[in-house]
C-alpha cells in the first residue's frame, strides 16, 4: 500500500505518545469515583450520569451527522479530516454501557416512571402512551442500535476504500447518508425529549430537540477539531492549509450563533406567552443561585466564543482553535448541567460526586482514539476526493 | 489608434496561477495594477500586499448605529411617547427588543456598507472605466483570472510589462486604450447635473406616488373608527327624500314580545277583562313609587291629591283619592294610563306594561294610606 500523495503517513502512529496510559488512568479513576458516587448518592449520581450520557451522545451522534453531511453534500475540504469524525463516531456502540446504570435508576430520575404519580395527574395520563418504562427503554435501545449500525457501515465502507480505492464505496456512503440524515433528525430529537425534557414531565418545548441538536453539532465539531489538531501534531495527517482551519473555525462560529439563536428563540416565546406551566422551567433556572449559571452559560456558550472566533485570523490560528474547541466542549457540558441539574435540586449541586463523570468521558474517548489510530489510517487514503481536499482553497 | 494607453492586461489559467503572478508582479516592483476574477479569492489581498480595508470599520459603525438606534427608538416609544402595558410586562421589556435590534443591526450594517462601498470606492455615479467593454473584462467576469498593469505606474514600460506577463505564464496579453473624453476619474456625487437628476427623480416619484395614492387608487387611511358608515339618532340624511335619517316604522309594526293594547278606546271592556298580573310585593310597590313619582306626580301630586306642581300652566286633574277612583277596578286605572282620558295623553310610550301595573298597585297603596280604616292601625 503506497500513499496517494507523498507525505501522507499510513496507520500505526499513536494518537498521542501517552494516550493509552492516560486513557486507562482517567477511566480507572473516573469509574472508581462514579461507582463510589452511585453507592453514596445514587440519585445525584444518576443525574450526573445523564449529563455524561448526553455529552457522549453529542460527540458520537454529532460526528455521525458530520460524516453523513460530508457525503450528502459532496464536500471536498473535509475529506482529509474525516477520519477524526469516524474515530469519534466509534463511540456509538459504547453508549449502551453509559445508559444501563440510568435504566437501573429510572425511578430516581423520572417522575413519570412512578405509576402512583401518573394515576392522579391528568396531564401525565395524557402522556402515558409515550412516557412509560417499556417504550422508553425500547426507544433508547433502538436509537443506540441505529447509531451503532450506521457508524459501523460508514466506517466499514470508508476503511475498505483505503485498500480497494473503489469510488463505488463513496457512492454507497452517499446513499447511507441520505438514509441516515432523516433518521438522525428523529433520533436526536427523541433522545433530547426522552433524556432531557422528560425530566420535567409536565413541561414541554417543541424547540428543545433543535436546541440539543445545535449543542450536539457544536460539540462534534469541537471534538473533531481537537482530534484533527492532535493527529496533525503527532504527524498522523499531513499539513493542512489555513483554508481548512478557517472552515473548521467558521463552522464552529456559525453553530455558536445557531445555538444562541435557538436558545433565545426558546426563551423569547416562553417569556412572551407567559403561561405558568411553561415559565416555571425558566424560573427554576433563575432562582437559588441558578441565575448566575444562566448568565455564565450565555457568556461561556455564546459571547466569549463569538468574539474569540469572530476574526478571520482567529479562525485560521490552530492554537486558538484548539483552545476554543476545549472551551466549547466544556460549554456543552455546562449547558447540559444547566438543563438537567435544576430538576435534581432547586439549588446548585456541585461536588466530588460530579467529578468522576468527565473523567470517564475523557478517559473512554482517549482509549478509543488510541485504539482506532493504531488500527486505521488517520487519513482516508483511498478516497477519490482526497487530493482535491488537500489542495482545498476557499 | 491615437488614444492613450491605459494598461496591459493578461489572463491566467487558475486562481493559483493568478496568485503566483500577483506575487511576481509585486516582486517586480509594480504598484499601479489591479487584479480581476469572477469570484473572491481568499488571500489575494494579502498577496497584493494591500492594506486591510477600512470598510470593516464602516460596517461596525453602521451595525452599532442600527443596534443603538433601534433600541433607542423602542426605548423612547415604550417609556416616553406611548407607554402601553402589553401582556402585563414592564414598559421596557428588553427581550421583545432583541429580534428588532438584531434585524436592524444586520440590515443597516449590510445595506449602508454596500452604499458606502458604491459611493466612496466605486465613485458612484461615475460609471466609466477604461477596462469596461473590453475582451479582457468579458473573460474575467466569466471564467478568466487576470491582472492589468496601468500605464501610470512609475515602473511602466510596455515592452517590459509584456515580457513580465510572458514570464509568469500569462496568456491573451493585450493593451487597453481609452478615449480621455469618455473617462473621468473624478467623484461625480456632487455634480450639479447628478444632484439635479436626483431631485428630478425624487419629484417625479413622489408626485407620481401622490397622484397614484390620492387620486387614482385612493384608500381611506385608518381613522380609528372616528367616522363610521352609519347614521346616528336624529342625524340628517340625503339618502331619503325628506332629508331625515330616522324612519317611522311601517303601519301595523309590532314590537317584539308585545301585543298591541287590545282595548284602546274601550274602557268598559278594559274594566271587565283586565286584572293586575303583579302581586303587590315590596319590590313592585317600590317600582310603582319610582314610576309614579316620575311620570304621574307632576300633575296628580306626590300623594294623588290632584295638587299639580305645574302652577297653573296646565289644568289640575281630579284627585285619585275620590270614591269613584277608589271603586274602579285595577283594569280601569290601567286603561286610563295606557289609553289616556280627557286631556291626559296615553303613557304607553313612556311607561312599560309591567311598570303601569306597578303604578296601579302604588295608587291603591296611596288610596288606602289616605283613607285608612280603624282596622288598618291594628
Amino acid at each position: 500500500m503506497t500513499p496517494v500523495t507523498p507525505g501522507i503517513p499510513t496507520k500505526g502512529t499513536p494518537f498521542t505518545p501517552s494516550s493509552d496510559r492516560l486513557g486507562v488512568a482517567l477511566l480507572a479513576v473516573g469509574v472508581l469515583l462514579v461507582v463510589l458516587a452511585f453507592r453514596v448518592e445514587p440519585m445525584r449520581a444518576s443525574f450526573g450520569s445523564i449529563i455524561l450520557y448526553l455529552t457522549m451522545v453529542s460527540i458520537a451522534a454529532g460526528s455521525l451527522f458530520l460524516i453523513a453531511l460530508e457525503y450528502i453534500a459532496g464536500a471536498v475540504w473535509s475529506v482529509p479530516m474525516r477520519r477524526a469524525n469516524e474515530f469519534l463516531a466509534g463511540l456509538s456502540p459504547f453508549l449502551i454501557l453509559l445508559v444501563v446504570p440510568l435504566f437501573l435508576h429510572i425511578h430516581d430520575l423520572f417522575h413519570w416512571s412512578h405509576p402512583e404519580a401518573m394515576a392522579s395527574d391528568e396531564l401525565l395520563k395524557g402522556k402515558a402512551p409515550y412516557l412509560n418504562i417499556p417504550f422508553f427503554v425500547l426507544r433508547t435501545v433502538v436509537i443506540l442500535g441505529i447509531w451503532a449500525l450506521f457508524a459501523a457501515l460508514f466506517v466499514r465502507n470508508s476503511t475498505a476504500q483505503d485498500i480497494s480505492r473503489d469510488p463505488a464505496l463513496t457512492r454507497k456512503n452517499v446513499y447511507l447518508a441520505a438514509a441516515f440524515l432523516p433518521v438522525f433528525a428523529i433520533t436526536i430529537t427523541l433522545t433530547a425529549f426522552d433524556w432531557g425534557m422528560s425530566l420535567e414531565a409536565h413541561w414541554y418545548s417543541t424547540i428543545y430537540g433543535v436546541y440539543f441538536f445545535a449543542g450536539t453539532v457544536l460539540t462534534a465539531l469541537a471534538a473533531g477539531t481537537l482530534v484533527v489538531l492532535n493527529l496533525q501534531k503527532s504527524g498522523s495527517i499531513p499539513a493542512l492549509r489555513p483554508d481548512h482551519y478557517y472552515s473548521l473555525g467558521a463552522l464552529m462560529f456559525s453553530f455558536v450563533n445557531f445555538w444562541a439563536y435557538i436558545a433565545f428563540s426558546q426563551f423569547l416565546l416562553i417569556w412572551y406567552a407567559n403561561i405558568p406551566e411553561e415559565t416555571y422551567w425558566f424560573m427554576a433556572r433563575w432562582r437559588n443561585g441558578w441565575q448566575y449559571v444562566s448568565v455564565l452559560l450565555i457568556l461561556v456558550h455564546f459571547l466569549v466564543p463569538y468574539f474569540a472566533l469572530l476574526s478571520q485570523e482567529a479562525k485560521m490560528n490552530p492554537a486558538r482553535l484548539r483552545f476554543m474547541a476545549i472551551w466549547l466542549l466544556a460549554a456543552h457540558v455546562l449547558d447540559l448541567y444547566w438543563l438537567v441539574m435544576p430538576t435534581y435540586a432547586p439549588g446548585i449541586t456541585l461536588g466530588w460526586v460530579e467529578v468522576g463523570f468527565p473523567l470517564v468521558g475523557v478517559g473512554m474517548t482517549f482509549l478509543l482514539l488510541s485504539w482506532k489510530t493504531k488500527r486505521y489510517n488517520a487519513v482516508p487514503i483511498g478516497d477519490p476526493k482526497l487530493q482535491r481536499g488537500l489542495d482545498f482553497r476557499l | 489608434m491615437g488614444n492613450p494607453l491605459h494598461s496591459i492586461t493578461a489572463l491566467f489559467a487558475s486562481p493559483d496561477a493568478l496568485v503566483h503572478a500577483v506575487q511576481e508582479t509585486v516582486k517586480a516592483g509594480y504598484t499601479r495594477y489591479d487584479v480581476h476574477s469572477p469570484y473572491p479569492i481568499h488571500g489575494i489581498g494579502h498577496s497584493m500586499r494591500l492594506r486591510t480595508s477600512p470598510l470593516g470599520y464602516f460596517a461596525l459603525a453602521f451595525g452599532l448605529l442600527g443596534a443603538f438606534g433601534s433600541v433607542g427608538l423602542m426605548t423612547w416609544i415604550t417609556l416616553v411617547d406611548y407607554p402601553l402595558v402589553i401582556g402585563g410586562k414592564p414598559f421596557w421589556s428588553w427581550p421583545a427588543f432583541v429580534p428588532v435590534a438584531f434585524e436592524l443591526t444586520v440590515l443597516s450594517a449590510s445595506v449602508l456598507t454596500v452604499v458606502t462601498l458604491i459611493v466612496f470606492y466605486l465613485k458612484f455615479p461615475n460609471n466609466s472605466h477604461p477596462l469596461h467593454d473590453t475582451p479582457y473584462m468579458k473573460r474575467v467576469s466569466s471564467d478568466g483570472f487576470g491582472i492589468s498593469i496601468q500605464s501610470d505606474d512609475p515602473a511602466f514600460d510596455e515592452a517590459s510589462v509584456r515580457a513580465h506577463f510572458a514570464r509568469v505564464a500569462g496568456t491573451d496579453i493585450a493593451a487597453v486604450y481609452y478615449d480621455p473624453e469618455m473617462i473621468d476619474h473624478g467623484q461625480k456625487l456632487f455634480d450639479p447635473r447628478f444632484i439635479g437628476l436626483l431631485i428630478g427623480v425624487a419629484l417625479v416619484v413622489s408626485g407620481g406616488t401622490y397622484i397614484a395614492l390620492n387620486k387614482v387608487a385612493f384608500m381611506e387611511p385608518f381613522n380609528w373608527m372616528m367616522e363610521q358608515g352609519k347614521l346616528k339618532a336624529q342625524a340628517p340624511s340625503t339618502f331619503f327624500a325628506d332629508g331625515s335619517g330616522m324612519r317611522t316604522p311601517v303601519p301595523g309594526t309590532v314590537a317584539r314580545g308585545f301585543l298591541p293594547y287590545a282595548f284602546a278606546g274601550k274602557p268598559a271592556e278594559a274594566e271587565n277583562n283586565l286584572a293586575n298580573p303583579l302581586a303587590p310585593t315590596a319590590e313592585v310597590l317600590a317600582r310603582g313609587r319610582t314610576q309614579y313619582l316620575t311620570f304621574c306626580s307632576p300633575c296628580h301630586g306626590n300623594f294623588g291629591r290632584g295638587d299639580s306642581r305645574l302652577r297653573g300652566q296646565f289644568p289640575n286633574p281630579p284627585t285619585l283619592l275620590s270614591d269613584k277612583v277608589q271603586n274602579w277596578p285595577d283594569g280601569s286605572i290601567y286603561h286610563v294610563i295606557t289609553n289616556g282620558q280627557n286631556i291626559m295623553p296615553s303613557y304607553s310610550g313612556q311607561i312599560g306594561r309591567d311598570d303601569r301595573w306597578a303604578i296601579v298597585h302604588y295608587v291603591r297603596a296611596l288610596e288606602r294610606a289616605q283613607s285608612a280604616k280603624e282596622s288598618d292601625l291594628k
